[in-house]
């Protein structure tokens, strides 16, 4: 064919030849295969790639993927729709959100929401971390998605300092300087992180739930994932509090209320018992 | 030789002796220390403030010989580890060497932050006791606008101490005032660019902000104090009406011994509540909030209680962008009306408001004696609405936190606050002024028919009467009731306030007295008067 014919030629070679050379019609055609040519190609890699429209049609499920189905078909079915493909006004599509997005939301009580509301709350969890672990392979089977890494241990050799830095640039925001949480827009809030575990920081982190942007790898590395953990871990939870009683580290609203209910009431009280001194 | 005798008694004579024979100053002091002093818990909360600020002083002094006010960039390597290795300015890195490293410096820290806060409270709170009693009226007007003007330079005080640690927090506070600056018209950014040297946050901010926080400020402060002070040996202290107070005269204990050893126990106090508060509870930990990154804002970040009615102004303000087609065009940002126009009026309002007051009323007179809230419902519901205004704004500083920790949404709280912003104020006026009529009514109501006594009595065609116990014997009224003048005094309405107008039983742990057997069923209401009864007043200072 003409085209090979130019390829084996080379590129130099090719740049170099006038194009008038080679007739109108040569060129239509050669262009017609290079365009079904390239067609080809990205219709074989979306068919390699994509992720398999036969997830639906034929679910093949492993043994904990199957036990989660069935959870997921009595507790969650409701909001999230049949196949977890989400239900209008209720529920999202959980296609594609992967093991790491279901751990955090299951094991920190969260799903199943109490109620339709701004954000779902903390609660005690309803599933066991069996089930939890099953709910979330059963996700991870039908759409893929990001996933924790294993172990309960996600800190070691975190680095406190720069996972000060990158809590205080990342995270400080909304979930504020103690780690106590803040409130966002219209009733959503970023929650405290005293309660978070490794793994529910880890999968925060990747999986974005709720009002939190997604922190994926080429964001924070896993190593530097590592050490925000362990500065919350490490530094927020169990900083003595060198000052005394924190206050709930609130800021400066709560010393304000401070400074009347004490240190005024107090004084108003020596006040009054110096004054009636007499 | 023969050893002379030493009379230890006689030393202090002597010593006194030979002090007025170089200096002579019997005379002035025995005026001085002779100066009477009305006695009244309520005037002891400026005291508060005063002994606070010396305990800022004190504090202060020691802080400074630690901080390093300067804004070159080190890198951190005490003993506080999760910021070790982490590039901060010389600033920040000594305010945690203070606070970790130096002995005794985080407490120190901790009490001339405190201090702060009750210097300013107990200005509010003197200030308000000032304003209900009317003791701003003439002729001390000028210690008032004083006051007030003492309340805004220790908000600069404040402000300026607020930013020197250079964390995070104050960096942030420090950009919102560059803004402010920046806001107002026209000379916005000549103002911000000779504040900071340049842009923000430039390199010589903290420089300066440090020399005027230990010495500009602070003799501003002391030299309005001393005038304040002054003012008040001068103009003599106002007084609560009673037996035998008038405008003419002051009645109280003489300033020595008992009030000043009173005063020096009472500075003991505050300065016992400030090491209390600046060991128990942790204030500003500067170590979270990590060196001032312009890209490091913190939830929650506020400025301190006083400045709070500042950031609530702002987050309830509507976005009203004023563009004045002018030139390249003009713009107005709406940050410049919360937070230039407002503190403005509040500045003009407060400072000039006995002469409002003065104007309005057409008085002219000197007045030396208090008036109780109740006798002047207009003011006191004045002040009410100032008050809750204040209030408004300053919760709204902290919608965020209130917000958060009560799970209402912020837009909730946002439109709340704009909405008491305009209702809550004219809402308090009213019912302070009616609170105020009421009360005005039943002392009234207990001068002319006696205190009530719970007793029901039933006459003999079968209605019910409440006994009343008159306050004076008759003077011929048919119902046995005399008529008293209010004084402008507490008038007793319990049967145990009668002619005890203190409390029954002195001593502070355990009675010194014992309190005098009460009938224990009354079968018969004590309706015959005592024979001897003192005279209704504020009896404040007597037992």
């Amino acid at each position: 064919m003409t085209s090979d014919n130019d390829r084996r030629r080379g590129l130099l070679a090719r740049l170099r030849e006038r194009p008038a050379a080679r007739s109108r019609g040569r060129r239509r055609l050669g262009a017609a295969v290079r365009l079904i040519a390239a067609l080809m190609l990205a219709g074989g890699a979306y068919t390699v790639f994509a992720p398999g429209a036969q997830a639906q049609d034929n679910p093949q499920l492993t043994g904990a993927a199957a036990e989660g189905k069935a959870l997921f078909d009595v507790s969650c079915v409701t909001c999230h729709g049949r196949n977890a493909q989400g239900v209008e006004g209720r529920g999202p599509s959980l296609i594609g959100v992967g093991a790491a997005s279901v751990e955090f939301q299951v094991s920190s009580g969260r799903m199943p929401m109490a109620r339709q509301e701004a954000q779902a709350h903390r609660k005690p969890p309803v599933f066991t971390d069996e089930q939890t672990r099953q709910l979330a392979q059963y996700i991870q089977e039908l759409g893929g998605g990001p996933v924790v890494p294993e172990g309960d241990d996600l800190r070691e050799d975190g680095n406190i300092a720069s996972g000060g830095e990158l809590f205080r640039i990342n995270c400080s925001q909304c979930h504020a300087f103690g780690g106590g949480g803040g409130a966002l827009s219209s009733g959503k809030f970023a929650p405290s992180l005293h309660p978070a575990t490794d793994r529910q920081i880890y999968a925060a982190m990747l999986s974005g739930p709720q009002n939190m942007p997604v922190f994926g790898d080429n964001q924070l590395r896993p190593e530097q994932k590592a050490d925000i953990i362990a500065y919350i871990q490490e530094t927020l939870k169990h900083d003595q509090d060198p000052g005394g009683f924190n206050l709930g580290r609130y800021g400066p609203s709560t010393e304000g209320l401070a400074i009347f209910l004490v240190g005024i009431v107090a004084l108003v009280f020596a006040s009054l018992w110096i004054a009636g001194k007499s | 030789m023969k050893r002379r005798k030493f009379d230890l008694a006689a030393t202090p004579g002597k010593a006194a002796v030979g002090v007025d024979d170089r200096f002579a100053v019997a005379t002035p002091l025995r005026k001085l220390l002779n100066k009477v002093f009305p006695d009244h818990w309520s005037f002891l909360l400026g005291e508060i403030a005063l002994f606070s600020f010396v305990v800022l002083l004190l504090t202060g002094v020691f802080l400074t010989f630690f901080f390093e006010p300067a804004m070159t960039e080190v890198v951190y390597n005490g003993s506080y580890a999760p910021l070790q290795g982490t590039p901060m300015s010389a600033a920040y890195a000594s305010s945690l060497d203070i606070s970790f490293d130096v002995r005794g410096g985080l407490v120190m820290r901790q009490m001339h932050h405190w201090a702060a806060l009750l210097f300013m409270a107990a200005i509010v709170v003197h200030m308000l006791r000032v304003f209900f009693t009317g003791a701003f009226r003439k002729p001390r007007e000028t210690n008032w606008i004083i006051g007030s003007l003492l309340f805004w330079v220790g908000f600069l005080a404040g402000f300026t101490g607020y930013s020197l640690p250079d964390d995070g927090l104050s960096g942030t506070g420090l950009r919102i005032a560059s803004a402010i600056m920046l806001s107002i018209p026209v000379i916005g950014s000549w103002v911000t660019s000779s504040v900071f040297a340049g842009e923000f946050p430039g390199t010589i901010i903290i420089s300066r902000f440090f020399i005027a926080h230990v010495l500009l400020i602070p003799g501003l402060l002391v030299a309005l104090i001393s005038v304040h002070l002054g003012l008040v040996f001068k103009q003599k202290h106002t007084q609560w009406p009673g037996p035998g107070r008038t405008n003419n005269n002051v009645v109280g204990e003489r300033m020595f011994p008992r009030y000043a050893l009173k005063q020096g126990g009472f500075f003991m106090v505050v300065f016992g509540v400030i090491a209390l508060m600046g060991g128990l509870f942790q204030i500003n930990p500067i170590w979270l909030f990590g060196p001032y990154e312009a890209w490091v804002v913190s939830a929650a970040s506020q400025p301190d209680w006083y400045v709070m009615f500042l950031d609530g102004s702002t987050r309830l303000m509507p976005a009203w962008e004023i563009n004045i087609p002018l030139g390249d065009g003009y713009v107005i940002p709406p940050l410049f009306w919360p937070t230039v126009v407002l503190p403005g009026i509040l500045v003009g309002l407060s400072t000039m408001y006995p002469f409002l007051e003065a104007r309005h009323l057409k008085d002219r007179k000197s007045h030396n004696l208090l008036e109780r809230p109740r006798d002047a419902p207009a003011r006191t519901a004045v002040g009410a609405m100032a008050v809750s205004f204040y209030i408004v704004l300053t919760l709204s500083g902290a919608n965020d936190v209130i917000a958060d920790k009560f799970q209402i949404s912020l837009n909730a709280m946002t439109w709340a606050g704009r909405i008491g912003l305009l209702v809550v104020p004219p809402l308090a006026y009213y019912v302070t002024y009616r609170l105020c009529l009421g009360l005005q009514q039943h002392d009234r109501e207990v001068l002319a028919h006696g205190v009530e006594t719970g007793i029901i009595r039933r006459m003999p065609d079968g209605r019910f009467v409440e006994v009343h116990q008159p306050l004076s014997a008759s003077n011929g009224h048919a119902d046995g009731h005399g008529q008293l003048d209010y004084v402008g005094w507490v008038v007793p309405k319990k049967m145990n306030r009668l002619g005890a107008l203190g409390p029954a039983i002195r001593g502070f742990f355990y009675p010194i007295e014992k309190p005098v057997e009460a009938p224990v069923s009354p079968g018969h209401p004590p309706v015959e008067a005592r024979p001897e009864r003192e005279e209704i007043g504020s009896g404040e200072s007597r037992r």
